[in-house]
């Protein structure tokens, strides 16, 4: 048997070039091009981190236009702002929400903008409103945008080679790979229920009941599923006390680094200065 | 050079009747060791009780002990036994790791897990492709492959593990005839190359007759036969264990009942 050792980590290339084995083949190298893209996957998520921090943070318009303005750089550098879009759509429930909430309940508003019978919006709390809608707006593009360009293996994999935990980050590989294939069993399962002539299409309380039948396969199955996979993972050596081999090395320069440090402690020094009142002077 | 399991009897948290009882076997380096039975006889729980998973995983008793050349089962983590023994499920879909975007990644996921140089995982999944037929997978989602392809990519992830020893469960039960006999002969290759000893559990009789050394017969948890493969096959209470004979003893025995005189063709 042979012995187990951890291997050091492997540094990063600060060249830009992305280190990885000259035998990989391209399709699993999968190197990044573009050059919002080209960025260290760990420096693209501490811009996301940094910009929702800014927007919840910094009260005002001032935070969430900000945190929009340097999305839509990102977006225009990465060239995905059509891909956008339907991040974009995906808010709309949670922002129509937030609008009519505000508009018109917003607690102590007094000065109406019309009364309409027992409704009657304010300007107070239409300002509230659209400025919590840019916040939500701002959040979600931000993940948007790292999820735009940034492959979850490469994130995963670049955390991974920081010393994050090798359980920590199955979880997150294996819950991002999961959603698509919980949707597929769903419609598998549906599909199969259907056969046994339950409806599951019409009307909405029609659909609601066969939410029910679909809901028990679904849940034991995937439970089911980790208990298998739990032991096939002891069976591959995931347990081992070993450093797992890195199959990718990203490129993360020395500006780059310090870069990703300032906009970190930086993000945090505002939102404090945010808390404690000493922005006030924003608008 | 062995596995070999001496008077174990497992018992599931909470069953009543244990799932094996009384169970004395031995797989040597180098040979197949065949296992057949009826369905809750025992077969699945043998395969985890010889890679050491259960009871290390699953709650329940083990009596009597299982060693791996020397090794018990009982002391050892579930890591050291993964590079003794590989082993693949019954059901290929949930052996894969689900994490991994490619084919390649997915047969690589455990070389990396021991830590191995790049150089040497690169090896052993480019051999392990190769070996299974199935190097046109290897940019595959991992997700979306049949049946029958990700049983192969599950056995290519355990044979890159390169390990002494393999306990296959119904390795080809999701493979067409060409994709049985494939794992057969790379089975056979494996044995012949490395020295590898292999426990293999299947319902076709047929692969047995091709590969298998010895075979145990197993009902109710006990092994009730075992010896040598054609001698096991040929043994006529087959039937009442509810184990189809190879065709070949079906045919023979079928010609027989109708005087017909045939060559021997069961070997």
């Amino acid at each position: 048997m042979a012995e187990l050792e951890a291997p050091a980590a492997p540094s990063a290339p600060s060249d830009g070039s992305t280190a990885i084995s000259g035998r990989l083949p391209d399709f699993v190298a999968r190197p990044p091009t573009g050059p919002y893209r080209r960025l260290n996957p760990t420096t693209k998520l501490v811009i996301a981190f940094a910009e929702a921090l800014v927007a919840f943070g910094v009260r005002g318009w001032t935070g969430p236009l900000v945190v929009l303005g340097v999305i839509l750089a990102g977006a225009v550098t990465a060239r995905i702002g059509r891909a956008l879009l339907p991040y974009l759509l995906a808010t709309i429930p949670l922002v129509a929400s937030i609008l009519l909430i505000n508009t018109f309940l917003y607690p102590g508003a007094t000065d109406r903008i019309v009364t309409v019978g027992p409704l009657a919006p304010t300007w107070t709390g239409l300002v509230a409103a659209t400025q919590a809608t840019l916040r939500v707006v701002a959040f979600a593009m931000s993940v948007a945008l790292l999820g735009l360009t940034t492959q979850p293996d490469h994130l995963i994999a670049d955390l991974e080679r920081r010393g994050a935990g090798r359980r920590v980050m199955f979880v997150v590989g294996a819950t991002l790979r999961m959603i698509p294939r919980m949707i597929e069993r769903a419609g598998e399962i549906t599909e199969a229920q259907r056969a046994r002539a339950l409806d599951t299409e019409g009307r909405v309380w029609r659909r609601a009941r066969g939410v029910v039948p679909l809901a028990g396969p679904l849940v034991f199955g995937a439970l089911t599923d980790v208990e298998e996979l739990t032991m096939a993972l002891e069976a591959r050596g995931f347990t081992a006390p070993t450093r797992r081999t890195v199959l990718r090395v990203f490129p993360d320069s020395g500006w780059e680094r310090g870069a990703r440090w300032a906009l970190f402690l930086g993000s945090i020094v505002v939102l404090i200065l945010s808390i404690a009142g000493r922005l006030e002077f924003l608008p | 050079m062995t596995i070999a399991f001496e008077g174990v009897r497992y018992g599931y948290a909470g069953a009543r009747q244990p799932a094996l009882d009384g169970i004395d076997l031995v797989l040597h380096s180098g040979s197949v060791l065949g296992v057949v039975g009826a369905n809750e006889s025992g077969k699945s729980t043998l395969c985890l009780v010889a890679a050491g998973l259960a009871p290390a995983t699953i709650a329940g008793r083990l009596d009597g002990t299982v060693t791996i050349d020397g090794l018990s089962t009982a002391g050892a983590r579930p890591y050291e036994l993964a590079q003794r023994c590989g082993v693949l499920f019954q059901n290929p879909v949930t052996q894969l790791s689900g994490t991994a975007s490619t084919v390649w990644e997915e047969v690589a996921f455990a070389p990396r897990n021991l830590g191995l140089a790049l150089d040497d995982v690169v090896d052993r999944v480019e051999l392990a492709l190769a070996d299974l037929g199935i190097g046109g997978l290897a940019a595959r989602d991992p997700q979306r492959l049949s049946g029958g392809q990700a049983q192969l990519v599950a056995l290519a992830g355990v044979i890159a593990l390169r390990p002494p020893y393999l306990v296959l469960d119904e390795p080809t039960s999701q493979l067409d005839p060409r994709g049985t006999n494939l794992v057969s002969d790379i089975l056979a290759g494996l044995v012949e190359a490395t020295g590898a000893g292999i426990l293999i559990v299947e319902h076709k009789t047929d692969l047995l007759a091709r590969m298998a050394n010895r075979i145990a017969v197993l009902e109710t948890g006990r092994v009730v036969a075992e010896g040598p493969g054609k001698e096991v096959l040929a043994d006529p209470r087959l039937e009442d264990w509810g184990i189809s004979p190879p065709s070949g003893i079906r045919i023979a025995r079928a010609a027989a009942a109708a005087g017909v005189s045939v060559p021997e063709v069961a070997a």
